[in-house]
């Protein structure tokens, strides 16, 4: 079997606010089709570690690749550092599908412009095109006779639909959710949670932050156990869930329960 | 601003169809009609027909202004707005400062600082005689125009500041996450965005600006107030031209409200 290749590729991370030092040198390597949870408490890190892939947040030391093209940075003169190409993020960030805990849709577009928005002014498809493509994707979430509403118009849980087809619509190499049902009410978590389970059956690579240790378990090939801005344990998630060998995942496992 | 607080301080509500006929309304519509009878039987209206052409054309004149100076000062105060958002400090700290200074000081004050210091100034540089734009500088509607233009754009800088940051971060974020430039985020995301969260407030701003017009007429800019003023000089009647003034005013106001109530429910925000 031939090592499937590597979709993202994270080396020593760290992230620094100030004199708070979030991540302390984080690597993770996603290859094509896994699906990585990530998990760990509040304060742990995890979100800022998703938005620095992205560049969403920059990190303050370490790198990012991307399919093998590594995002390059340079010196910010306050000890940081920042992309050295803004053009090259911009690329690279079309090629990430990114999910955020509150939906974050453009409320001053319905459903449909939303999701057209990005492959037509970004990746300069053509809005028939756009359009076909789209309604595909509302077809597939379940909304496409939301497609002229307005987000506010919406429920959470079709809200967070919603901005996963925004995501899909690009087509991205990689799905990045950051806590997508956090923001939910209960009762509307399942539909979202539906959603995102059947991207991981068709073998989509995904990088998930979430605090659905249930979910998680079932659907991802690989958990990261995030602590203090470092990877504290790592593997297979019926071993992360069943032999946890560190004693704060121990006691994280089981506050959760 | 919340929807709430929207709905509270809207101008008019519209009313629909069917619900307009109730008994309070009947009232008050046959008081109207009783006062506008009064108005026509006991008070003299034969100057109407001599003045209508000059009206019709003061009319233009104001409606001009308005819209001109409305659509300049807009487009100025979008960078005015901005760069008190993001800009670096000397263009915030300009900004400001030019917000502060205009809001500062009479309207009145500006339109004559301009037409009788700047306006008499030109005069005295042969360079500026020899130019092109003598023959408008010699008139006095451009110091009318640049007078409400400046106006307009430090009140609407202050809006559209506002504006602009009460775009959410998120929406803002998400369509950097998507690998936007920076460009196509403001043109695409946050301008279409501040503007529509402004547009309940340029409303009301649009019809102080319309009622701030008359103005011009104290720089000899003949708009409609002016035209009526021609009208109490000639005729020594005092009432009735300002009564079809207020008329006037209040007619413009209301295709304002109703323009721009229009524009508001293109994109429907959900309210209380």
């Amino acid at each position: 079997m031939t090592e499937r290749a590597e979709a993202i590729a994270v080396r020593g991370l760290r992230k620094r606010f100030g004199p708070l030092e979030v991540l302390k040198g984080v690597s993770l390597t996603a290859r094509e089709g896994d699906v990585i949870a990530i998990i760990g408490g509040s304060g742990s890190g995890k979100s800022t570690f998703l938005r620095c892939i992205n560049m969403l947040e920059l990190p303050s030391a370490g790198s990012v690749a991307i399919h093998g093209e590594t995002i390059s940075m340079k010196p910010d003169g306050h000890g940081g550092q920042t992309p050295a190409d803004r053009r090259q993020v911009q690329r690279i960030r079309s090629r990430l599908g990114m999910v955020f805990q509150s939906f974050n849709l453009w409320q001053h577009m319905t459903i449909l412009q939303n999701v057209i928005e990005a492959p037509v002014h970004v990746l300069g498809l053509s809005k028939g095109e756009a359009v076909e493509r789209a309604e595909g994707l509302l077809r597939r979430v379940g909304l496409f006779e939301k497609r002229d509403a307005y987000p506010a118009f919406l429920s959470g849980g079709q809200q967070q639909r919603a901005a996963i087809a925004r995501a899909l619509a690009i087509q991205p190499h990689v799905m990045l959710f950051d806590e997508p049902t956090s923001a939910l009410d209960p009762e509307l978590v399942g539909e979202v949670l539906g959603v995102i389970g059947d991207l991981a059956q068709e073998k989509r690579t995904m990088i998930l932050v979430t605090h659905e240790m249930k979910f998680a378990r079932n659907v991802a090939s690989h958990v990261v156990f995030l602590a203090d801005g470092m990877v504290e344990e790592e593997g297979p998630p019926d071993a992360i869930f069943d032999a946890p060998r560190s004693e704060r995942l121990r006691k994280f496992i089981s506050s959760i329960h | 601003m919340s929807d709430e607080t929207v709905s509270a301080t809207a101008i008019t509500e519209l009313p629909s169809r069917e619900g307009f006929f109730k008994p309070h309304r009947i009232v008050l519509i046959v008081i109207a009609l009783l006062v506008v009878f009064c108005a026509v039987w006991f008070m003299r209206w034969d100057w109407v027909p001599r003045y209508a052409g000059r009206l019709a054309y003061g009319v233009g004149v104001t409606l001009l202004m308005l819209v001109s100076t409305s659509v300049l000062g807009f487009l100025l105060a979008l960078p005015i707005g901005l760069v008190q958002v993001t800009g670096p400090w000397p263009l915030r700290m300009l900004a400001r400062g030019f917000c502060t200074t205009i809001r500062g000081t009479p309207l009145l004050l500006q339109l004559w600082l301009l037409y009788y210091g700047l306006g008499s100034l030109f005069p005295q540089f042969p360079e500026i005689r020899n130019s092109f734009l003598w023959p408008y500088l010699r008139e006095a509607w451009p110091y009318g125009v640049a007078a409400l233009t400046i106006s307009f754009a430090a009140y609407e800088g202050e809006v559209m500041r506002g504006a602009f940051a009460g775009v959410p971060r998120g929406e803002l974020e998400a369509a950097r996450a998507f690998g936007m430039s920076r460009l196509t985020v403001f043109r695409r995301i946050w301008l279409p965005r501040a503007v529509h969260r402004a547009l309940p407030t340029l409303n009301g701003e649009m019809v102080l600006q319309l009622k701030a017009t008359p103005l011009v007429a104290t720089i000899t800019v003949i708009d409609v107030y002016a035209i009526i003023s021609k009208v109490r000089q000639e005729t020594y009647i005092t009432y009735e031209p300002l009564l079809l003034l207020a008329l006037i005013y209040l007619c413009l106001t209301a295709v304002l409200v109703v323009a721009f109530r229009w524009f508001e429910n293109r994109i429907p925000t959900r309210g209380a």
